[in-house]
């Protein structure tokens, strides 16, 4: 069947069938490979894209439940250089392998859209649905935190 | 990626949808958030020919108040929860409920509704609208109907809802009371109950509690209810209730934990769930979203 996706901004036509995951047809049709293929049950987090600014598990959206809705991906936040975030995601060491740090990004940028000023706590929970198996977290929160408006500061 | 095809349709009305499911009888699932069917699509626990989408029927994303009552709609996500100032006012044990659910990610998707229809042993809200007498609205070829969410649970994974039924909303009596839900997890964050506990404690010492995970579906106890009604509670009294938890629960022992250590935390769970209830009744406590394990 015929699926109009807006991606990054982008209007694409697709051909999908019914029992299209909205991740499969993003990394296979769309081409953009940013939201990784993890555990693919919702877990991991690693598959994180934003609709309609909420962070989605794309492993658990049809695609034909897209339609009508705006996807963005990491893609789609870089297109005038990364954002301060990603900055500071490098400044801060926070990644290694680099397989969750799309999803992380995306779930922290919904969170810093909805608390400009989030606490430690804030950003663990936010990130909670996010595993890493690098870093231990620390080097990630303190990028988020640095880029809140409390610069870094725990109540 | 799902193996098996199926097809897809997204009905605008409740009359359409229920005759599309009418006329597909045991074949056609119902989507909402889809974070628990979809999973299981992919591992084919399920396989119907027909996914019907019932996102774009309107009316059915709404929480209000209507008199003495809370209606919260099929749709209501569980960040639709955490983020209602009515549910915050009015019975905010739904937002502390809603925050221990899985991640933001799950929680944007995922509907309360879809969650008791689910209905695994573990499904948070289970234990949290079985403290609030809830009613389940449906509605189906032959008209509405509702079912009082204690005759819900019929099994593991199986509930009051027939094939040719949509969900349409849950009604819960506004009382004064104080509640409290207490989840237990191998770690705070991201994980399902390993056992949890919710109770509402009303004025006159009158008390629901229930428990999820514990057992195949959620469940009310009503000898420790009996025990607890119209008595002041004491540590006596708390005591010999928590005493009752290893004959009220039958739990399991699988990867998450042992059935004895499910059944020693749930009477922990119990024994502060009871005291921090009593104390949100009177407007002291422990902040609601405070983690008692």
């Amino acid at each position: 069947m015929n699926l109009e996706l807006k991606v990054n901004g982008e209007q694409w036509v697709l051909d999908v069938a019914a029992a299209d995951v909205l991740l499969d047809v993003l990394r296979e049709q769309v081409g953009t490979k940013s939201p990784k293929v993890g555990c693919e049950r919702g877990d991991c987090g690693s598959c994180t894209i934003l609709m309609d600014g909420r962070s989605v598990r794309s492993c658990l959206v049809l695609a034909v439940e897209a339609e009508g809705h705006d996807i963005v991906t990491v893609e789609g936040i870089s297109y005038e250089g990364m954002s301060q975030l990603q900055d500071l995601f490098i400044s801060n060491n926070s990644f290694q392998c680099g397989f969750c740090a799309p999803g992380i990004v995306l779930s922290a940028t919904e969170l810093l859209e909805l608390n400009p000023n989030p606490s430690r706590h804030d950003v663990q929970e936010a990130l909670a649905g996010n595993l890493c198996r690098c870093t231990g977290y620390e080097p990630i929160i303190d990028a988020v935190l640095a880029a809140g408006q409390g610069q870094g500061e725990t109540p | 990626m799902i193996a098996k095809e199926f097809e897809y349709r997204r009905p605008t009305t409740l009359a359409e949808a229920t005759q599309t499911l009418a006329e597909h009888p045991g074949l056609a699932m119902i989507l909402a958030g889809g974070t628990d069917l979809v999973a299981w699509l992919r591992d084919d626990v399920i396989a119907p020919d027909l996914v019907v989408d019932i996102k774009d029927i309107p009316d059915l994303s709404e929480i209000k108040v209507v008199d003495d009552e809370l209606h919260i709609g099929s749709l209501v996500t569980f960040t639709d929860l955490i983020e209602s100032e009515t549910i915050h006012e009015h019975v905010p044990l739904l937002a502390e409920m809603s925050e221990t659910v899985a991640s933001p990610g799950i929680r944007n998707r995922a509907t309360m509704v879809g969650n008791i229809c689910s209905a695994v042993p573990s499904c948070d809200a289970g234990p949290v609208l079985l403290v609030y007498d809830t009613t389940v609205h449906l509605t189906g070829p032959n008209g509405d109907r509702s079912v009082d969410i204690n005759d819900w649970f019929t099994g593991l994974r199986e509930t009051a809802l027939t094939d040719d039924e949509v969900v349409t909303h849950l009604t819960l009596k506004l009382r004064k009371h104080g509640g409290v839900y207490v989840k237990l997890m191998r770690y705070a964050g991201e994980d399902l109950a390993q056992a949890a506990v919710g109770i509402a404690a009303y004025p006159d010492n009158e008390y629901r509690v229930a428990f999820g995970a514990v057992a195949p579906t959620p469940i009310r106890s009503a000898r420790i209810e009996n025990t607890l009604h119209g008595n002041e509670l004491d540590d006596d009294l708390v005591a010999r209730t928590v005493a009752m938890v290893p004959d009220e629960i039958s739990p399991i022992t699988d990867m998450r934990a042992t059935a004895a250590y499910r059944t020693h935390m749930t009477a922990v769970m119990l024994k502060r769930g009871l005291w921090a209830a009593r104390q949100r009744l009177d407007g002291t406590g422990p902040a609601y979203g405070a983690r008692l394990v």
